[in-house]
């Protein structure tokens, strides 16, 4: 086995026991993208340089004796997550010579300890969509078979974990965009309960719905990013007051009686039918570890794609208005500051950008408001309900987390709305705020991989991490990696 | 049609070509009718939900702390001088 195979936990004992170093990691992980890179196009940008440096420094730190939890290992950072000194351009036009001049909480926070930046990876622009094609620059391909999409926005992240071109990555999720890719990968995605994780230093897209977690080979590895980078921010005034668990304590825990909610609503006609098998047969496997399916309803479920695409249009025309051509980012002259303004957004942002604008510009407008906007705002409110009412009789809800495979290329683009029916089994979790996982679950005939997606209470992501990890080790299927 | 894209696209500070104007007014119209399946509810006594957590007025101490530099916060403007952003004139 090559180092870049390994996930976070393996380095970290071949790395306490003096087998390897941080700059042997680097240079295999470093070399692995010089392999595979140009047929996944997983990266906006490479931080080559930063991450032998960093590498080197974490080597330095291990001869005098320093350790921290992530002290040389790889890891892939979203492009919409600022870094200081390195281009963080959302894959936007509008961002494409952006380059912060202060960082993110939750890379301070990575690099406290001592991660190794192996670069920025590629999203739909402004995280609007689910597939990589709506990027303003290229579109990553799926490493289980490139003619296909690896889902999104946190495509690069989900494809270069899959890959081996990082050992770990960090996604944000909107309305999927860490679990659905995930999912397409064959690997771990966490979104934790809105307000666990600082959204300081993230490019706001939705503010009510934006979280940032972990893209990760395995459950532990989760844990391991979690204690990282979650934790009460003072410059994030929506960062919880909550305490901090080790979120590695309940790694290996057994979930003997632990009550599982399937949801009838997510098992429905249109779903793919090895994606509906595999995600059955997982209900069996957890049930022979002891726990106990229970069926439950959360009668909203087919409303949600809807109050999601008012609220996150809504949100993010007023979080775009920024795009002025004064501050940062790009500017096309005009003869006048208003034709300034047109014509540096016209140039600077992608069609589905445009349509997100105006949709929540419409929304919000004058005359509206009340039939959109706040309309949504209560249906929210039912659909956070329907999960309150769901949690009195059960710990966790277990569903798909998407209702298909990886798409092909251009499958969908024609279509926003069909695209925005692929994050429909997603999307419930952010309107209520609650923390959910996916794990692998499978494969299709064709060798695309399948997830499962359980979702938590408020700030129970230790229940999460407890069943997921219990149900991989019960299964092979987080130990396949695509040939590339 | 339920919109004006030249409209909309006016008010959110956007150009749209003539093609662009009917594919986005086609798109638009559709997204936003499927958006109408919201009123088959009856919301009357719901209150809107605008934020999850319940976190109100998070207060610090009123105290300078450091910042950005003028210097650093000037370097990605597309037309800054060492103090300034430049706009297009706006009064003749």
């Amino acid at each position: 086995m090559e180092l870049y195979e390994y996930g976070i936990d393996d380095l970290r004992k071949m790395l306490d026991k003096g087998e390897t170093s941080a700059r042997e990691i680097a240079a295999s992980v470093i070399s692995r993208i010089d392999a595979v890179e140009e047929r996944v196009k997983a990266y906006v940008t490479v931080t080559r340089d930063e991450a032998f440096a960093m590498a080197s420094r974490a080597d330095e730190q291990f001869s005098a004796g320093r350790k921290a939890s992530l002290s040389g290992i790889p890891v892939a950072i979203k492009d919409n997550m600022c870094t200081k000194g390195i281009p963080t351009t959302c894959s936007s036009k509008i961002l494409k010579n952006f380059v912060p001049p202060y960082e993110s909480t939750v890379t301070t926070r990575l690099g406290n300890e001592g991660y190794v930046l192996t670069g920025k990876t590629n999203l739909d622009e402004f995280a609007m969509g689910s597939s990589t094609e709506n990027s303003g620059f290229f579109t990553t391909r799926n490493p289980w078979d490139t003619d296909r999409i690896p889902g999104g926005s946190s495509g690069g992240s989900a494809a270069a974990v899959a890959a081996g071109e990082c050992i770990a990555a960090l996604g944000s999720d909107t309305g999927g965009s860490i679990r659905q890719p995930a999912s397409l990968c064959g690997v771990v995605g966490l979104k934790p309960t809105y307000g666990r994780v600082s959204r300081y230093g993230l490019v706001a897209f939705a503010s009510s719905l934006d979280q940032i977690g972990p893209i990760t080979k395995t459950v532990r590895d989760a844990a391991i990013m979690m204690n990282a980078i979650a934790g009460r921010d003072p410059l994030d005034s929506t960062s919880a007051p909550v305490d901090m668990p080790d979120f590695t304590s309940v790694i290996g825990q057994d979930i003997k009686g632990m009550k599982i909610g399937i949801p009838k609503e997510y098992f429905i006609e249109g779903m793919d039918p090895e994606v509906d098998s595999a995600v059955r047969e997982a209900i069996r496997e957890l049930e022979s570890l002891g726990a106990i399916p229970v069926e439950v309803s959360l009668p909203h479920t087919d409303y949600a794609v809807a109050t999601y695409y008012v609220l996150a249009t809504s949100e993010a025309s007023s979080n775009l208005a920024r795009y002025d051509g004064v501050k940062y980012g790009l500017r096309s002259e005009g003869k006048d500051l208003m034709d300034m303004y047109m014509r540096t957004r016209s140039e600077g942002f992608g069609p589905e950008v445009k349509r997100r604008i105006m949709l929540g510009t419409y929304t919000l407008s004058s005359g509206y408001y009340d039939a959109y906007y706040k309309k949504a705002q209560q249906v929210r409110t039912l659909i956070k309900n329907d999960f309150e009412e769901a949690f009195k009789n059960v710990d966790l809800i277990l569903t798909p987390t998407s209702p298909t495979p990886a798409f092909r290329l251009g499958e969908k683009t024609d279509d926003p709305l069909q695209m925005y029916l692929a994050d429909i089994f997603t999307i419930s979790v952010n309107l209520a705020g609650v923390p959910a996982i996916s794990v692998p679950c499978g494969f299709t005939s064709k060798d695309l991989p399948v997830g499962l997606q359980m979702i938590g209470r408020h700030f129970d992501e230790e229940t999460l991490l407890k069943a997921s990890h219990a149900y991989e080790q019960s299964t092979q299927w987080h130990k396949r990696r695509p040939s590339l | 049609m339920k919109i004006s894209v030249e409209h909309l696209a006016r008010l959110a500070r956007l150009h749209v070509s003539d093609s662009e104007k009917d594919l986005f007014g086609i798109q638009l119209d559709g997204i936003l009718t499927y958006m109408e399946k919201l009123n088959e509810l009856d919301t009357k006594d719901v209150e809107p939900t605008s934020h999850v957590i319940s976190i109100i007025n998070v207060l610090r101490e009123d105290l300078p702390r450091p910042s950005l530099s003028r210097e650093d916060a000037l370097t990605n403007a597309p037309d800054g001088t060492e103090k300034f952003y430049r706009v297009p004139k706006i009064i003749e």
